[in-house]
């Protein structure tokens, strides 16, 4: 994983040249144009409703929907002999939901739980995909060569109308979320109280898997079987680091997707021996790496920083308290005291004086400290406060 | 005499082939303030779920004010358990009660000003009003389940489920709690309260059922909250009426 994305990092790099040639080529190129365009489309409707199965916990529904597409693929071409990506995906289409069909099934008729029930018709249809594949390949026949990249996907292979499909296919998506946002969001949050309030979840939750089905079989032939879970995920997962509201979740997953899609076409553009599909799922992940690292209130960077700022006050805090403890036996606040009485404090240094005296909470005198007006009143407000939150 | 606010016949409800609960018969009468108790394991969400058709009985049927449910839905509001949902869903202290006017609304159309209006009162009823632009995930459990009662509250129902208010929260927030509770059954609103606390029962609740897969007794706590009924709820010999 690490040597793949620092080849990725060289290849941004070094081919510097290649890269701007490349975004010139975007404009003028009629088929890079095509390409790009399909994977920024595709990553952009991933991103929106991977959102959607990241929050309802069905992360791995995706995968599994994804892999029960292969078999039709193999059968639609059993059956028309022919390779046009419509018939093939038509047949995706259908063992997809099929397989979503039997998921659900197997989770409220049995009392397997939905991972069990995941895995089982993943790999129950994979296998069953891979064992038609072969049997396909040992056929006379011209065409069958190919039939293999819904593997792994093959973006050179988009064409201005798969564009097109896909263009709709988000538009029409994009109106339904925006007309039952409200369903949605309720069944995400609590669908029991959903069901509660007179709203038919069964057809909520249809609704947005079947959606979720059509984005994955269009995503089929440009990143693959294997790996299109991630791109439904990743900018998912990423996006979340980054916000508190569903909205706004939504609209970022749905930019991570694109520009990895974008990113990842470029890569594989400048470079003919990289495949787009991993490349772009390799981006997608490198922005969860990011996210999860440099996002600023859930990422893990700024949440130690926060940790220590706060382990730090606390500490600042608790030398002044204690100071203002012994000034308060004095009529005089500010009379001097020796540093020696506060050694018997348990967590001061003279780190800590230093800072108390740099916020003007306190004078240094030779070996004589003593608090200000200000460190006073801080002091007392400090215990104030604490005093509330007692009662 | 009063109307009976939600009555239920026969209920009898069962995951595989052991019944959780068992032909239950009951009638909750309007404007009163009832605790369901019993052991764990006895049905008590059970039975508020079925009220509510969120599972499905074998047997049994639930009236609200003699009408069927899906005929009374808009009079119903429910407070569901506590930990029943994700709370690092990303969202707003008001947009989860915003949810409660959801109801009201029916497919599509979107929440406005009124309703925004209506769940601000309920915040501010409940005492969290400051925290409304509050991510959710930041409340302590306390002030989760004071958003929880907010939003039943926007549904402005005359009837209130709900499944252990008062689970993991503080005194305070208990007081709080059972004082909005009181305010309801003022108004006239029925209560039902699973409850698990025995002690606080006659000194919050006015009416108590006493449930253990059947139902045990019903009635004013003055009358039936009694050594006799405890024992027969809680008793050792509560597993064995069900499985002849």
């Amino acid at each position: 994983m690490v040597s793949i994305i620092k080849s990725v990092y060289k290849n941004k790099t070094i081919e510097t040249i290649d890269f701007l040639e490349y975004i010139q080529l975007v404009f003028t190129d009629y088929t890079l144009r095509t390409i790009t365009l399909g994977t920024a489309l595709l990553g952009s409707i991933c991103g929106m409703l991977g959102s959607f199965a990241v929050l309802r916990k069905q992360s791995l529904l995706g995968d599994a929907i994804s892999h029960a597409a292969l078999p039709g693929i193999a059968i639609a071409f059993l059956i028309s002999g022919a390779k046009s990506s419509d018939t093939l995906l038509i047949g995706a289409l259908a063992s997809g939901l099929i397989g979503t069909v039997w998921i659900k099934g197997i989770t409220s008729k049995t009392h397997l739980k939905s991972d069990t029930a995941l895995g089982l018709v993943l790999s129950l249809f994979f296998g069953f995909g891979m064992l038609l594949l072969t049997f396909i390949q040992k056929q006379p026949n011209a065409n069958q060569a190919g039939l293999d990249k819904y593997l792994f996907g093959q973006a050179a292979t988009l064409v201005e109308r798969d564009v097109w499909l896909m263009a709709i296919v988000t538009g029409v998506s994009l109106c339904v979320l925006l007309l039952f946002w409200k369903e949605f969001k309720i069944l995400l949050f609590d669908e029991d109280y959903a069901k509660t309030l007179g709203f038919n979840t069964k057809r909520i939750d249809m609704l947005i898997t079947s959606f979720i089905v059509v984005a994955i079989v269009l995503g089929l032939q440009t990143v693959g079987v294997v790996l299109m879970s991630a791109m439904l995920l990743a900018p998912a997962a990423a996006a979340r680091q980054w916000t508190n509201s569903l909205g706004k979740m939504v609209v970022i997953a749905s930019f991570f997707g694109a520009a990895s899609g974008i990113i990842g076409t470029g890569i594989s553009a400048t470079q003919n021996q990289l495949s787009t599909g991993p490349v772009i799922v390799i981006i997608a992940s490198i922005f969860v790496l990011f996210s999860f690292i440099f996002a600023p209130s859930r990422g893990l960077l700024f949440r130690q920083l926060r940790f220590i700022k706060n382990r730090r006050d606390l500490e600042l805090h608790k030398t002044l308290a204690f100071m203002y403890h012994i000034a308060n036996t004095h009529e005089d606040i500010t009379h001097p005291h020796t540093i020696k009485i506060l050694n018997n404090f348990q967590g001061f240094t003279r780190k800590t004086l230093q800072k108390l005296v740099d916020k003007n909470y306190v004078a240094l005198d030779g070996q004589m400290w003593s608090l200000t007006k200000e460190g006073f009143d801080t002091a007392s407000n400090l215990y104030n406060q604490l005093n509330k939150t007692n009662e | 005499m009063k109307p009976i606010a939600v009555k239920v016949d026969d209920l009898t409800v069962a995951y595989n082939y052991k019944p959780v609960l068992w032909d239950i018969d009951l009638e909750i009468p309007e404007g009163v303030l009832m605790a369901i108790v019993g052991p764990n394991g006895a049905g008590k969400s059970t039975l508020i779920k079925s009220i509510l058709g969120i599972l499905k009985p074998i047997a049994g049927s639930v009236s609200i004010y003699g009408k069927s449910y899906e005929d009374q839905r808009s009079l119903v509001a429910y407070v569901p358990q506590k930990g029943s949902v994700d709370w690092d869903f990303p969202t707003t202290a008001l947009d989860v009660v915003m949810m409660g006017t959801y109801g009201s609304l029916g497919w599509i159309k979107r929440p406005k000003q009124k309703e925004k209006k209506a769940a601000l009162e309920a915040l501010e009823k409940v005492g969290m009003l400051s925290f409304k632009n509050r991510q959710i995930s930041q409340l302590s459990g306390g002030q989760q389940q004071r958003i929880f009662l907010a939003r039943a509250l926007v549904q402005n129902a005359s009837i209130y489920f709900m499944d252990e208010p008062f689970q993991g929260v503080d005194a305070t927030t208990e007081i709080a709690i059972i004082n909005i509770l009181k305010e309801l059954r003022k108004a006239n609103k029925t209560v039902i309260v699973v409850h698990h606390d025995l002690q606080t029962v006659p000194e919050y609740f006015d009416w108590v059922t006493f449930l253990n897969v059947k139902k045990i007794a019903t009635g004013p706590v003055k009358d039936i909250f009694n050594d006799d009924n405890l024992t027969k709820t809680y008793g050792i010999n509560y597993q064995v009426s069900i499985q002849e």
